[in-house]
């Protein structure tokens, strides 16, 4: 395989998402067929899908997807596992042969509960010494990838077009309240398996269409806190960035979106005294976590997802609501696959969060 | 010839429709792209939503939406028209030189993006609503109009409309004197005669979308036009 500075694919992505807001299971069948309108802008390097509340009985545990290279690093990722976990269940993630899909590593799910003991001893709360765990193996582990991370949700996520990704892993086989979606065209690093999209951390996922041009500023102040960038994409940093400011500093979502979508300083002049306060506070206290470049991006949390556009609006992305449903997609024509008849379909300004969250208790 | 869109893809529908020589309904339109590219002298009805790119090229073929259409109308269009009964995406009308692009609804961001004029060819983008930011942005001729009747309570336009002007008019039909423009450019409420210029394509547009032209033309109208002496001086580097 060749990777980042080995091999540049000269250039686009599809992002799309739906979710429940009383927490209504749906199939992922109709989040696979949404990508199909927007088969142009992947190029076959990548699809993958991320949902939740699929894992109802299990939903307790650490629900951890994995990509193995070999058997000898899943012995041995495993064996680091059950140093601090008991492993619930392990299985491999039920997939369906098809001939668009090829050169599979191995693709492994483990339901895992970590010690107490060994959470006491790391003196750590129980998702930072998950979110641990993950580096740890990302960095360390040669070979193996944690995919997802979180709790009732898993990633699903291939090198292919995202509509036979979708196929690939009999996503209309699983249940879920909310799913998002990308279709790839890798712009300048290479189309591999932990390349594609959604990147995770946690419950957090992140699909996004666009290319970051603040990348390495990003990269360097997030690897400050912990992080690592491992995946050989740009991407994988914002995932970092919305664990680091949601779990981490407290922010709440609108405040994320002005971290990395911050207003230019022209416009935060024309605000309030108080916003223009709170404004400059972010953009001065995180300036290095601005994202400059293009971007659509849809973060998807236990509960509830969030689309956003970079501040220019470099990205098309359209928004529509229909009873209980929101849905969120690079183009129209996506969401028209999703609900056909669906009226008011708006299009939100750049920097301007469209926050989507499941009523309490109904997930 | 009534085409069923939905068997088909990008380029089998174009090919569908390059090689019929007469009039054409799309139905169950969703997502196909590059719709009437380069056309010279048919007539589309697109029924749905057509995808990105609908009319790039156009070249003297007519194109009715009965839908939203989505980013990148009428990219470098040279003639014809496009109306469309909905809202149009972002990039709307980018580079157009000549022909008319009409939308009932709203238009994205960076509509009429660097559209421009030359000798006989006059580009002109209608918008019913309201457009998203950099509205006619590096516009370097013809002629954009904005009547601001959308009803969602949003101003006419977003933030940083004309930057990059250096040609052409933009037409705001609203008396928000709120709205930051760039030093580059300047803005006067339009005169007679300058009313005039637009009407024909104002009552067009009114007649298209069933509005009454006298009550569109009565409305007050901001004219936007670039600063002539030199504007873009020393923006990076003496010149």
């Amino acid at each position: 395989m060749q990777l980042e500075g080995q091999i540049r694919i000269p250039s686009g992505c599809a992002i799309a998402a739906v979710i429940s807001k009383e927490g209504k299971k749906m199939s992922g069948k109709s989040i696979v067929d949404s990508m199909v309108p927007m088969h142009e802008r992947s190029n076959g390097l990548g699809g993958g899908f991320a949902g939740y509340g699929i894992y109802p009985e299990y939903k307790d545990f650490y629900a951890f997807h994995f990509f193995f290279n070999n058997k000898i690093v899943q012995k041995e990722c495993e064996q680091y596992l059950k140093e601090s976990y008991e492993i619930v269940k392990a299985q491999p993630i039920p997939v369906r042969k098809i001939p668009a899909i090829v050169d599979e590593p191995i693709i492994y799910r483990y339901f895992l509960a970590p010690l107490r003991s060994a959470v006491a001893d790391a003196q750590l709360d129980e998702r930072e010494f998950v979110a641990r765990t993950v580096m740890h193996i990302n960095i360390h582990i040669k070979g193996a990838y944690v995919v997802s991370s979180g709790k009732n949700m898993g990633v699903f996520k291939a090198v292919g077009f995202p509509e036979d990704v979708g196929k690939f892993y009999r996503l209309d086989e699983y249940e879920g309240y909310s799913w998002t979606a990308h279709g790839r065209y890798p712009t300048n690093t290479p189309g591999w398996w932990g390349g594609a999209h959604p990147f995770a951390l946690l419950d957090y996922t992140i699909v996004h269409n666009g290319e970051i041009s603040s990348y390495d500023a990003n990269r360097r102040f997030i690897e400050m806190y912990g992080y690592k960038c491992t995946l050989q994409t740009d991407t994988e940093v914002i995932t970092y960035i919305a664990d680091y400011l949601l779990r981490k500093q407290g922010l709440t979502l609108d405040e994320l979106a002005s971290v990395i979508a911050a207003p230019f300083w022209s416009t935060i002049a024309k605000k309030s005294p108080e916003e223009k306060q709170k404004l400059t506070y972010l953009r001065t206290v995180y300036s290095g976590l601005l994202v400059t470049g293009p971007f659509s991006i849809v973060l998807g949390f236990d509960g509830g997802l969030m689309a956003l556009n970079d501040r220019l609006k470099l990205r098309s992305m359209v928004v529509a609501e229909k009873d209980d449903k929101v849905y969120i997609a690079s183009e129209e024509a996506a969401i028209r696959v999703m609900a056909p008849n669906v009226e008011d379909v708006y299009a939100p300004e750049g920097g301007e969060p469209v926050i989507v969250k499941v009523q309490e208790s109904k997930y | 010839m009534i085409i069923d869109a939905t068997q088909y893809n990008n380029e089998d529908l174009n090919d569908k429709i390059r090689n019929c020589d007469c009039e054409i309904r799309i139905d169950n339109c969703l997502g196909q792209r590059f719709i009437g590219a380069g056309l010279t002298s048919k007539s589309i009805t697109v029924n749905g939503t057509p995808g990105n790119a609908l009319g790039a090229y156009l070249n003297g073929a007519q194109i009715v939406v009965n839908g939203n259409a989505q980013d990148a109308v009428g990219d470098t269009m040279n003639e014809g028209n496009i109306f469309i009964h909905g809202n149009t995406g972002d990039a709307a009308g980018y580079a157009m030189r000549g022909g008319k692009i009409y939308v009932k609804g709203n238009a994205g961001y960076r509509a009429g993006i660097h559209m421009k004029a030359y000798k006989q060819k006059l580009p002109v983008m209608i918008i019913g609503g309201r457009c998203g930011s950099f509205l006619g942005e590096y516009l370097a001729g013809g002629i954009i109009i904005v009547l601001g009747m959308n009803k969602d309570g949003k101003r006419i336009v977003g933030n940083f409309p004309c930057t990059g002007m250096h040609g052409g008019k933009v037409f705001l039909r609203t008396d928000d004197d709120t709205i930051d423009f760039p030093s580059q450019v300047n803005v006067h409420t339009a005169d007679s005669e300058e009313i005039k210029e637009i009407a024909p394509y104002v009552e067009e547009f009114c007649k298209v979308f069933g509005k009454d032209s006298k009550e569109v033309l009565g409305g007050h109208f901001a004219v936007v036009t670039p600063n002539s002496a030199n504007p873009y001086k020393q923006m990076y580097v003496e010149n």
